[in-house]
């Protein structure tokens, strides 16, 4: 795929199975949209093709694909009351009078909307509004529901209940759902697969957990949770070497003395006393963060961050405990120079602001 | 304004009377064939204009402007100007009459209905593009790729979205053309010959023709502009209570 000389997608392959809900996971301008779009039929690709339930359906317009899309703002019809919206598609297809109302009925009470029908969409708030969308994109029975940035426009609760509802009404339907976000605890939190994507190409499809404690490089360690991504060498099986240090680990099959990337997840190192644990650093910035604190440590020069519950002032000399289990190891890919430590995280920031 | 509420209600004695207003009936062909006249020619002007309107909505930013400022230009040039100039056109030797020669017709144009319609619906054709288009441009894309997405065909686009949502335009089109055609006086002066006098032109020569009579004119005046009101209020109710539903 391709707007004008730029490469949005680049031999991009994605087989999505019936019922799942897979989640397009990217920063904005990775193409995310833009397969959302292919998929839909208001783009068409330069080469490649679309298969759906086995039939080519690359060069259907969109008015004839059984896919129907929740927009980013949703869309919605302005000089149409609730029902109306929600109807559309029914009424387009001529569908008869009473299938409409009893569909379009059976839509409303599947979002909690019954209440609603006859309101003018103008009148919703921003939830509401995302649930007519929703309801509106069901009615048809379609067999693939696209969300573009579905909760993008909510404020974090409302947004934690209605991902909370549409992970509900997946299961309860049955339809496959592929949605598009650049929230990546909402990618895991609701998907069955996640499809990491950046620069136009897959960087990795796994489940959540997957995603999040097996990271293929060091983009999606980084774009995934927090995570501390340190330079080593793997020196055998099961044992690695970083900031000096021997370590054991779990992974296995890479060359001997083989360059690698190790992540080690913030909430999963602990803290210790300064001569107890396997490397000591000391402490330049302590932030509350409610659940935890976020602590930045500087270990000769690089700068790890952690997640504790302990509380630590800034200058505190610290050791960290880091086992075997929490230590992931990833081959060196095109981002390790990219992606470096905590350090522009903190002081640096404020240092450029006191000159 | 005073002067013609003063007028309207005496005689030319100053006594009070209202038998002014009774002086309409007289006209009453002349109040019909009014609306009639500028009916037609709303219709007309609707009939050019929204398929204009909808095309230049299509186009690409930077030729909607220049077809915008182009349907404008015609705004800025006095109404006389333009009146006189379609008088040339449609005279006995003009370059419509010369063209129907060519076919052995003697067909005259100046001085007919038609001659009055195709001025009316010539010199107000902007005021009906123009809001059409507004309300056309301001129409969300994702609106129409959403209706697409359900199912909806081209002409279903058109019916249920693309046409509903631009009818406020198309209401006060019909407004803007409506009302000044109904008190025209010049174009039927100078295109409409003596059989298709216009109620402006009526008012006109209570004023200033041989029958000098302002005060069966400021009558008269005054009917047609409650006239319009009354049709301004209708058409602003509409859109008022389609933007409560």
């Amino acid at each position: 795929m391709r707007f004008g000389d730029e490469i949005v997608l680049d031999d991009l392959s994605l087989d999505v199975s019936k019922g799942q809900f897979l989640t397009l996971l990217g920063a904005s301008g990775c193409g995310k949209t833009t397969i959302l779009r292919i998929i839909a039929g208001f783009l068409s690709p330069v080469r490649g093709k679309i298969f759906f339930e086995n039939k080519d359906i690359t060069d259907l317009p969109p008015h004839k694909r059984e896919v129907n899309t929740v927009f980013q703002k949703y869309a919605l019809f302005p000089h149409l009351n609730v029902f109306e919206n929600v109807a559309f598609g029914l009424r387009v297809a001529r569908k008869p009078k009473k299938e409409i109302e009893k569909r379009v009925n059976d839509m409303l009470k599947l979002v909690g909307l019954s209440r609603m029908a006859q309101r003018s969409v103008d009148n919703l708030s921003g939830g509401q509004q995302q649930r007519v969308a929703v309801a509106r994109a069901l009615a048809n029975y379609p067999k693939l529901i696209l969300l573009d940035e579905p909760f993008a426009a909510l404020d974090l609760r409302l947004k934690k209940d209605m991902q909370f509802e549409l992970k509900k009404i997946q299961a309860k339907t049955g339809i496959t759902f592929i949605s598009v976000t650049h929230d990546q605890e909402e990618a895991l939190s609701m998907s069955d697969t996640v499809v990491v994507l950046d620069k136009g190409k897959i960087q990795q499809i796994g489940s959540p957990k997957d995603i999040y404690n097996e990271p293929k490089n060091a983009f999606v360690a980084d774009f995934i949770g927090e995570s501390n991504i340190i330079d080593g060498i793997m020196l055998e099986d099961y044992l690695v070497k970083f900031v000096g240090k021997k370590f054991k680990c779990l992974d296995k099959g890479f060359e001997k003395g083989e360059k690698i990337d190790a992540v080690i997840r913030p909430e999963d190192i602990k803290l210790v006393s300064p001569d107890a644990g396997h490397i000591s650093g000391i402490v330049t910035s302590s932030t509350f963060r409610g659940v935890n604190n976020e602590i930045i440590i500087d270990v000769n020069g690089f700068k790890w961050m952690i997640q504790t519950i302990e509380y630590k002032n800034v200058g505190d000399i610290i050791g960290l405990e880091i086992l075997p289990e929490d230590i992931h190891i990833m081959k060196k890919s095109e981002y390790s120079s990219e992606i470096g430590d905590y350090s522009s995280f903190s002081d640096e920031f404020f240092n450029e602001k006191e000159k | 304004m005073i002067f013609v509420l003063y007028y309207s209600i005496t005689n030319q004695e100053n006594n009070f009377t209202l038998e002014n207003f009774l002086e309409i009936k007289n006209y009453s062909r002349t109040f019909v064939r009014s609306i009639v006249f500028s009916s037609v020619s709303t219709l007309i002007s609707f009939a050019l204009g929204y398929p204009t309107a909808y095309a230049i909505s299509k186009l690409g930013k930077k030729l909607q402007k220049i077809a915008i400022a182009g349907v404008m230009l015609q705004m800025w040039i006095s109404f006389l100007l333009i009146t006189y100039s379609l008088m040339t056109i449609m005279e006995s030797n003009g370059i419509i009459n010369k063209f129907f020669n060519i076919f052995g017709s003697d067909f005259v144009i100046i001085n007919t209905k038609i001659a009055v319609i195709i001025g009316m619906v010539y010199g107000s054709l902007p005021y009906m593009i123009l809001p059409i288009y507004s309300s056309l441009s301001k129409l969300d894309p994702k609106i129409i790729e959403a209706a697409q997405d359900l199912g909806a065909g081209k002409f279903k686009i058109f019916t249920k979205i693309i046409f509903p949502l631009s009818a406020p335009g198309v209401l006060s089109g019909f407004l803007m053309v409506f009302a000044p055609n109904m008190s025209a006086f010049i174009i039927s002066k100078m295109l409409g010959g003596s059989e298709n006098i216009l109620i402006g032109e009526i008012i006109e020569l209570q004023f200033l023709g041989s029958q000098y009579n302002p005060w069966s004119g400021s009558a008269i005046a005054l009917i047609l502009m409650f006239f319009i009101m009354l049709c301004t209020s209708a058409v602003g109710n509409i859109i008022y209570y389609k933007n409560i539903k």
